[in-house]
This record gives structure tokens, sequence and C-alpha cells, in this order.
């Protein structure tokens, strides 16, 4: 009885939605595409984002920026670290998605997905390293105490990887908001669910809302207004062709976005440990003057 | 107002300098003419003095002096750092001992005051080469990797504000790194890099490491552009900075770019009166204003605009303008004709659309360019003048009440490079500089600059740093 049920029984699917300002809306142009597997079998229909979804994110990711730039770094690594937890006791259902998306045997998907859970555990140690790695204080010839620290640049539109749609999507991700930016993230065109289910998993894990939003459609499409938004501050072109990255990195001069340019495709490595070039694309260093009072030598009392 | 007592005459003596009729683009070594023959006239901003005739680069000059720098890249950067250290230690040294012709020399051609090029420039401009000496054979605890690697031939285009510190914060990390260099100087002031052309040779510099191409916006363009530059820095307009960024799109080549400002300076109630004074006229007097870290935006917190902007009026009476070889000269004369007109305009504007002008007595010289300090009250944030870089002697001032509308107002522009904030509480100044969008923040003190210190901005203000550590990842491939 029980094993006839279970052969009748029609499994539910799931509308995979956007994921912007922590809500999960359906694209605002009601238009959605077909997403299949490596193999080309059907998986879902995934929403396919407008020119105004993309600007929605940009005004959620920027009412985010002040809350989540100003939390204090201990803050956002236990919040990266939480979102490890999360993708933890869900590594089940992205090792699926991701084993349809990239073609991959469930042992070979279950390692990409390891190696993800593991790099915001890495980039949530980071949190509260960075600043002094990369800043410090300035021994100036004059009477001044000078200190330089790297701040978030603000709002970071980001291409993910077109070939890995989860570590590569992760990769980039998480040393955007590891420094106090927030993004708005482009998924990988062809294969989008990960992506997509990773937004569940940033809902869940005290990320505030707007830190992280995730966009499914054409990469072109929806990167050309983000390029151009007077709004975002910077662009990381990973997920972008020769052509498509070089069209960007024009529109993103008008405002003079910081702009990470992508590396070929099969120079990169996603599963190699990262070095810290993708959390310093994204920092401005600022330099805080202020007088000390020495008048000079203190002669040879101390 | 009239002076309490006046100072006599003391000019600096224009013999510690020889100017020669006309100089040559300096390319592998050598001063040559353009190819096509072209020159122009290099005038003093003070006189309208012609100084010296000198070569303009061409297209195909440009890809000479690039050539040259390609061939002598191989040999430079593979130098151990510790020789390419000594070079620049010679450098700097031989800037020091020839410290007084250089400062004459930038006086007369850019017409700041003889007491900031003597002062403030060469200084700076010895200590930026003595700095990055340093860290030529140390690169590998820069925080880089190991062994991070130079990334070639370097084409810089500066402008004419600065002329030989903006060559120095050039081409020090460059050589210091293992790159070799074509630097553009400003049409303006060619004359102390072609100067600087025979330092090199002083210093026995290898041909072809250090090329100079005076020339105009079109020389620039052409050294951007060029195929076989991998380094692009550029300090100068923000309109310009956005040309350059649309050029080298889609390439490989690695850009930094300082652009323009529109410095917030801000006092609150409880600052040193005095010192904040000091600090504004520092601010947007320095070098007549033409700085793009300028604090030309005074905020002043409502409950002492008037008692400031008193003192500010007394102290903008006692500014002395005029020769700027005279070492009691505060105020020199603006670049050129164009910028003078520039200003102007801008200034003509913030009459016409409402603000309140007031210029101290102030009799500006017959020849040459001059714009008296000016001070414009009663302005709002959108007037012309509160939101567009002047680059001239125009201090707008506005008003606040709180802390949190001094922040917003500080940072409602396109610009971000630098910020003052006067006040002597202490969290005060931490959490006002914590929420400025600024590269840098000067507290109870304006336009100090340091080598050891990065320097650059946020937003429209371009993206880079120049000096310290920092300023060194500009030029290597990391």
């Amino acid at each position: 009885m029980s094993e006839k049920s279970e052969q009748q029984r029609l499994s539910v699917f799931k509308t995979y939605k956007l994921y912007v300002g922590g809500k999960f809306p359906r694209s605002e142009s009601g238009r959605v595409y077909e997403v299949t597997d490596s193999k080309g079998n059907w998986l879902a229909n995934a929403p396919l984002s407008s020119r105004k979804d993309a600007r929605d994110a940009v005004v959620a990711a920027r009412k985010a920026f002040g809350a989540w730039s100003g939390a204090t770094a201990y803050n956002r690594g236990q919040i990266l670290y939480r979102v490890a937890e999360m993708l933890e006791g869900r590594k089940e259902q992205f090792v699926r998605e991701v084993a349809d998306a990239e073609g991959l045997s469930n042992a070979k998907a279950a390692a990409v997905v390891d190696a993800a859970i593991d790099r915001w555990v890495w980039y949530a140690g980071w949190t509260d390293k960075i600043v002094q790695v990369v800043g410090g204080g300035n021994p100036v010839a004059g009477p001044f105490f000078n200190l330089s620290s790297p701040e978030p640049t603000g709002v970071v539109a980001v291409l993910a990887p077109q070939e890995s749609s989860f570590l590569g999507l992760v990769s980039v991700i998480a040393p955007v908001i590891a420094t106090g930016n927030t993004a708005v993230v482009v998924a990988s065109e062809k294969s989008p669910l990960p992506a997509l289910s990773l937004g569940e998993v940033l809902a869940t894990s005290d990320l505030p809302g707007g830190v992280v939003n995730v966009l499914s459609g054409r990469t072109a499409e929806i990167a050309a207004p983000l390029a151009a938004h007077q709004d975002v501050n910077a662009i990381d072109l990973a997920g972008a062709d020769e052509v498509l990255a070089k069209e960007l990195e024009i529109a993103a001069a008008d405002n003079l976005k910081r702009v990470l340019r992508p590396q070929p495709v099969d120079e990169v490595d996603w599963s190699a440990t990262p070095g810290i070039d993708r959390m310093t694309a994204f920092l401005e260093t600022k330099t805080v003057w202020h007088p000390t009072g020495s008048l000079g030598a203190s002669g040879s009392s101390y | 107002m009239a002076s309490l007592f006046e100072y006599a005459p003391a000019p600096e003596s224009r013999a510690v300098v020889d100017i020669a009729p006309s100089y040559g683009l300096f390319i592998d070594g050598e001063f040559t003419e353009a190819a096509d023959g072209k020159v122009f006239k290099t005038v003093s901003p003070s006189t309208e003095e012609v100084l010296s005739e000198v070569a303009q680069a061409g297209e195909a000059d440009v890809d000479r002096a690039v050539k040259a720098a390609r061939k002598a890249f191989e040999k430079w950067s593979a130098l151990p750092g510790s020789e390419r250290a000594k070079y620049l230690f010679r450098i700097a040294r031989i800037i020091q001992e020839r410290s007084r012709e250089l400062a004459v020399l930038e006086t007369l051609d850019n017409g700041k005051p003889i007491k900031e090029t003597r002062d403030a420039d060469l200084p700076l401009v010895a200590a930026h080469f003595f700095y990055y000496a340093g860290w030529a054979d140390k690169l590998g605890h820069a925080g880089f990797g190991p062994a991070p690697k130079p990334l070639g031939v370097a084409g810089q285009v500066i402008p004419w504000n600065f002329p030989l510190l903006m060559l120095a914060w050039k081409i020090a990390p460059a050589l210091a790194t293992g790159n070799t260099v074509v630097l553009k100087p400003a049409e303006t002031t060619p004359l102390s890099a072609l100067f600087f052309a025979d330092i090199c040779r002083q210093a026995g510099l290898p041909k072809g490491v250090v090329n100079i191409l005076p020339g105009y916006g079109d020389t620039g363009a052409a050294l951007v552009a060029h195929p076989d530059v991998n380094k692009v820095a550029f300090t100068g307009s923000t309109a310009v900075g956005k040309e350059i960024a649309r050029t080298v799109a889609g390439t490989s080549k690695k850009l930094t770019l300082e652009l323009g400002g529109k410095g917030a300076n801000i006092v609150f109630d409880d600052a040193p009166i005095d010192q904040a004074v000091e600090g504004i006229v520092t601010g947007i007097f320095f070098n007549q204003g033409q700085v793009c870290c300028a604090g030309s935006r005074l905020l002043v917190q409502e409950s002492i605009q008037d008692e400031l902007l008193d003192s500010l009026k007394r102290r903008l009476s006692t500014l002395r303008l005029g020769d700027p070889l005279d070492k009691n000269t505060d105020i020199g004369a603006i670049n050129s004709a164009e910028q003078l007109a520039r200003i102007t305009a801008l200034a003509d504007a913030g009459e016409a659309e409402g603000a309140e002008r007031w210029s101290p007595a102030c009799e500006l010289p017959e020849n040459g360019y001059w714009f008296a300090p000016t001070l414009f009250t009663n302005v709002t944030q959108a007037h012309t003048i509160a939101r567009d870089e002047i680059f001239g002697p125009v201090l707008s001032v506005l008003s606040f009440r709180t802390p949190d509308e001094a922040v917003a107002k500080a940072n409602n522009t396109q610009y971000g490079l630098s910020a003052g904030i006067w006040t002597e509480k202490g969290s005060r100044i931490l959490a006002v500089a914590n929420k400025l969008r600024a590269g840098v923040v000067w507290s109870n003190t304006f336009n100090k600059f340091d080598p050891t210190s990065p320097f650059g901005g946020y937003k429209e203000s371009g993206f880079g740093r120049e000096g310290g550590r920092h300023g060194l990842e500009a030029y290597l491939d990391v």
C-alpha cells in the first residue's frame, strides 16, 4: 500500500523567485524563462528579471548599506558564519541543484558545495582582520596622528560567474559583503537555480534584507542598467564575456565606478583558496589626520 | 583694510635658475625635437613673459617614447631592488641640492608663491623620492605577495597645479616598483619636468627609464590609448578622467585616477576659532585654490557663523597678493588666462544665482592672471558654486545646525576627495570622520601631505591611492 502510494505521489515543484530587499518577489515584468539541466531536461521556470527589477534591487541595496557597513566587523563575521551553518543543514538540496545545473556526479557536486560552505567560513574570519591587514598608521614627518583604514565602497553590482553556478557565486558574493558593501547579484544565466535557492538561505541567516539581492535572467540585459546606474559604486564583471565586459566598463565610467575586470574563464580556479583581491577591489582607503600636539623632541623624559 | 605695517619687497633671485630659450622632448635619454617640428610657448602667469619654447609631442613621438620605455623596462625591472633604490636616492639627493633652483623655476612657470614652492612643493618632492627609494628593495614586505611584479610601461599624465610634486607622486613609485615611465606634463607648466630630465641625467639613470613628453590634451590622449602602455595614471579633471576610463575599458591596462573635489570644511561651535580660520585660509587659498582637495565649501555651525565670518574676513584682509617671487606673497597668480576665465565665470554665476560676494580690498597687478580671494555667503546646496569645482580662490559658505546635517551636506556632492573637521571634541571628530565619504579627512588641520600617507578619492574623485604602501599597488601586478 505504502509503496504504491509513494509511486503515485506527485512531487511539489518550487516556484523560484528573486531575492530583493529580504523579500521574494517575482519579476516585475512577469516574465520567466526555462531552466534546463545539462542534458536539456526542464528543471524549472526562473524569473526573467527586467531593468526595473535591477533598479529595485539597487534601491534595496542602498537602503541596507548604512546599517550593514556600520555593523561591527565581529557582527558581520558572525552572520557570514551563520550562512555556512544554514547551508550545511541544507546541503543535500544544493548538491542536487548543483549536480543538475553543472552536470556533475553527486560526489563532485558534494565537493563543490562543501567548498562553497567552507568559503563562507573563510570570509567570516576575514571581516575583523582585513582592516588590520590593509590599514594602519602612517609615520608622517610632522606632529600628526595619521591613520588609514579601509571602508566599503557602497553598492556593488556583481555578475556571478556563468560556469560555476554555486561555488563561483559564493566566491564573488562573500568578499563583497564581508567588508561591509551591499550587493546586487546577477546569477549565472544558464544555471540560476542554486543562486535563487541561496537567497532562501540568506533570508534565514540573520543577514539583513537588502544586503544581498539576487536576480536571475539575461546577464547582458540586467547588467546594462546596473553598469550605468548612478547609485551603484562598483561592478564585478566576473560573469561577463569579453565583449560585454568592455561595453559595461565603458558605461561604468559615467560615474567612475570601481571595476573588477573578468579573468579568462579557463584561468579561474574557484576551488583554490582566494587571496584578498576580491575584498580590496571594493574598498576605499580613508586617511584621517589630527595634530598630536607634540611641539618637539621629548628630551630625556619618558 | 589698511595694513598695520608694510613689508619691504623681498623678491627671490631669479639668477639661481637658467632657463634655456628652447627645450626638446626627453626620449631615451636625449632631448629631441618633435617629429613634426611643433613647438609651443610657456609663459609666466604673473607677468605673461614668455619663458621658453618647448617641443610639442605628437603621436609619432608618443610611439617613440613608449618604445624607448619598453626597451628600457627589460633591464630596469631586472635590476635588484637595492640598485633601483640607489638611483632613486640619488634623484632625491639631487632634488635637495637643486631645490632652490627648482622652486624659483616652478614659481616662474606656475605662478604660485615662492613661499609655497620653497617650503611645501620641493621638500615634498624630495621626500617622495626618498620614501619610495626605500621601498624598491622591500617590495616583498609590502603585503602584495612575496615577489610582486611591475606592470611594464606606465603612461602618466599630470596637471599644472603642482607640476613637480605630481611628477614625483607618479614617477617615484613607478620606478621603485620596476616600471618605466612616459610622462606628459601639463601644457602650461612643462619646465620643471624638463629640468627633472636633467636630474635623471645627473643621477645616471639608464636611458629610456624616464621619458618626458610636453604637449596638450591630444598628446595625453595618444599616450593613454597607446597599445603598448600597461598602466595609466592620471591626475586632473573628472571629465577627462571619465574619458580616460572609457579609453582603457576592455584593455588590460591598469588605471588609477586622481580627479576633482569639492571638499567640505566643517566647523563646529566648539572649534578653536583662530586655528579654524587659519585652516580655512590654508584650505581654500593655498595655491590660489587650485587644489583638487581644497576645502572649497565651508560648513559652519549656525551659532558661530557671524563670529567666524568676522574673523575670517579680518584674516583675509591681511593676505598679500602679488609678485609670486616675493617671499612675503600669500596669493600668487592664476595659472593661465583660460583658468582665470573659468574662475571668473563661476564666480559670476554665484552672484547671478543670488549668493553674496565679498573680497578684501585688493589691488591686482596690471599684467598676468589674477583673482582676488573671494568669499560667498548665502550659498545654498543648489548653487553652482556649491556644486561645481571652481579650482580657484573662491570659498562658498554654508551653515548647518546639527552634526547629522553637517555630514549630509558634506556628502551631498558627486566628489569624495577631502574634508575637514574642526571641533575640540574627540568623539565628534571620530564619529563625523567615520561618516564622511572622502579619501582624506583632516581634523583640526587642513591640506597636509606626506609621502607615507595614502591620498585619493571616493566616488567621482577617482580611484586608487597615491602615497604610502597603498601607492605601490597601482604599479604592481596584483
